[in-house]
């Protein structure tokens, strides 16, 4: 059985958009991948226990409240702290360029703002997990 | 490492081993081949409990409930609680939205609970072909009960009955009427019924309803060793002696249980049943025919595999093409096809 790619779409805090979160996990499925939801109002505890026993290679998270420069850190060293600092985070939502550096200091492989075209997070996805494999 | 396993952290308990290793079994990879092999000594001492139903019903609301019950018990200790959840695959891309976990968020940060969700990657009959594969190796990791929450199933999707050593088949009221309740399939596998949702007007017609055709049914005569019926296996079984004299009128019924998932209401009931139904399996012998029947099974069709592998190194691709040419012309029937392909 040819080995599927895992991706685990997740809403930190407390924020109630998940139109974004929904369309990009359906075209993560079309894309012929397995994407394990977990809903809104996700602590990043939870989100820590469900890329670990899932077994994903990559975390989206989709944040539009305007908190992710709180919200991704903690998410990130959570995910360190349970030895899962290889796993690919990805986020999306309203985040205003000039945070892109910083989020990408903290470790997030990459963002997503308003307008992303699916098939540009698909590619990205596939080519993050060839890269995987081949490493 | 992606590509390995490590077994001996598998045993210990380590968690993230314990996922990596069921990526590789679930993905039949040689690692994940290996590592069963490795882990099935271990296995055999977990209470395997099926949950059932139409989709939407309320599984996975009620497995999270069942859950917080069993980590959280008024007497005894805590049981260690594995989740198996099952969701379908699309036959056209072959992805999955995987989303039991929505409901079952107020067991995700216990440490005793450990979530994986699957896709049926083309299998039918409700769960996975891979899925009994990891629940032996959640049974290896020292998980107590294993619950496997199958895709929302109809009619025919019966496989959970024969992996589980309990099958409760969950019913939310408005589903279709009484002519449903009695037709074969999902509800002859019921060990425990259950009509969640009762906070609906109409839940007490479909508990009606149902308990009617229980007995119309009267699953609980059913023996084990049946629902491994019309399935005919290589070899001869090896009968254990299984439901001796004593025990032959002695059946097990199955309770039809009410219950509200979204508020916890009616689930002691449903815990107290599932224990009483492993006590049962125990007193009369049926859960080591029960493993006994399953374990067959396996091997029968893990030989069937590989006969048929065998035989496809043996014979020529030529031949092969050649056979089915004068089948699609209509000169050869499929069965007198399969016979010369067989003759050598
Ligand atoms: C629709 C909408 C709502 C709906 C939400 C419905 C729903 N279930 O999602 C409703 C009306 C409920 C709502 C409510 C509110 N909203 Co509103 N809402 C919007 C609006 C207009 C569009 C969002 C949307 O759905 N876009 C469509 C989706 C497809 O786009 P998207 O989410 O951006 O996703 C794309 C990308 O960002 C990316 N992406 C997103 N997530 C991810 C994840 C991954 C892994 C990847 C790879 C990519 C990715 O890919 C997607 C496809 O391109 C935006 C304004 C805007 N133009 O964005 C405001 C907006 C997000 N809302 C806003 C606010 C303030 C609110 C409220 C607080 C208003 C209030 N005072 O009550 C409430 C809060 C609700 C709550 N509980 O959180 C603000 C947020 C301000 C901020 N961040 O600083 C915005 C930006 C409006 C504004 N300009 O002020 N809202
Ligand atoms: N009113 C009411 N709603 C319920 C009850 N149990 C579950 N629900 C709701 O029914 C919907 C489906 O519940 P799930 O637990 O996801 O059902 P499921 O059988 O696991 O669904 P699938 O896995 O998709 O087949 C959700 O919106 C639940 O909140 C209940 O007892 N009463
Ligand atoms: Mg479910």
């Amino acid at each position: 059985m040819e080995r599927k790619i895992r991706v685990l779409i997740a809403k930190p805090g407390l924020d109630g958009h998940d139109r974004g979160a929904k369309l990009i996990a359906r075209a993560l499925r079309d894309a012929g991948m397995e994407v394990i939801y977990t809903g809104l109002r996700q602590t990043p505890q939870m989100i820590t226990t469900a890329a670990l026993q899932e077994d994903v290679d990559v975390v989206g998270l989709s944040i539009l409240s305007g908190a992710h420069m709180t919200l991704v850190p903690r998410v990130v060293e959570s995910l360190k702290e349970a030895g899962l600092g290889d796993v690919a985070v990805f986020v999306g939502g309203i985040i205003p360029e000039e945070d892109w550096p910083a989020l990408q200091e903290m470790g997030v492989r990459a963002v997503y703002g308003p307008g992303t075209t699916t098939t540009q997070v698909i590619d990205d996805v596939r080519r993050l997990v060839s890269g995987q494999a081949e490493a | 490492m992606r590509g390995t396993v490590d077994v001996q952290a598998v045993l210990a308990g380590d968690r993230r081993a314990l996922a990596r290793a069921l990526t590789e079994v679930e993905n039949d990879s040689p690692a994940g081949r290996e590592a069963l092999d490795a882990l099935f000594p271990h296995s055999g001492k977990a209470h395997l409990v099926g949950v059932t139903g139409s989709p939407g019903a309320g599984k996975s609301s009620l497995v999270n409930q069942m859950t917080r019950l069993l980590r959280n018990p008024e007497a005894g200790e805590a049981k260690k609680v594995a989740i198996v959840a099952v969701d379908p695959s699309s036959p056209f891309t072959g992805g999955a939205i995987l989303g039991d976990r929505i409901r079952m968020r107020d067991i995700t940060d216990d440490p005793g609970v450990f979530i994986r969700s699957m896709a049926s990657r083309g299998h039918l009959g409700g769960i996975a072909r891979t899925t009994s594969a990891l629940v032996r190796v959640l049974d290896a990791a020292g998980f107590d009960l294993i619950l496997i929450e199958t895709v929302g199933a109809g009619q025919s999707e019966v496989d959970i009955a024969r992996l589980a050593h309990t099958t409760i088949v969950v019913e939310a009221p408005g589903m279709g009427d009484d002519i449903q309740a009695i037709k074969a399939g999902i509800l002859e596998i019921a060990d425990i019924l259950v009509v969640n949702k009762a906070d609906h007007p109409l839940a007490d017609n479909t508990l009606r309803a149902l308990s009617a055709s229980l007995e119309f049914a009267r699953p609980g005569q059913v023996a084990a060793i049946d629902r491994f019926h019309h399935k005919e296996l290589a070899f001869s079984q090896v009968q254990l002696d299984q439901t001796t004299n004593e025990f032959e009128n002695e059946h097990w019924t199955p309770p039809v249980l009410k219950t509200v998932s979204t508020e916890g209401v009616g689930i002691e009931k449903v815990v107290e049943a599932i224990e009483k139904h492993a006590a049962f399996l125990r007193t009369h012998n049926q859960w080591n025919i029960r493993d006994a029947a399953r374990l067959q099974e396996e091997l029968n069709e893990l030989l069937m595999a590989a006969f048929a592998a065998e035989w496809r190194k043996q014979v020529e691709q030529s031949r092969i093409e050649a056979v089915l040419g004068e089948m699609l012309e209509r000169k050869l029937s499929p069965q007198s096809a399969a016979l010369k392909l067989l003759s050598a």
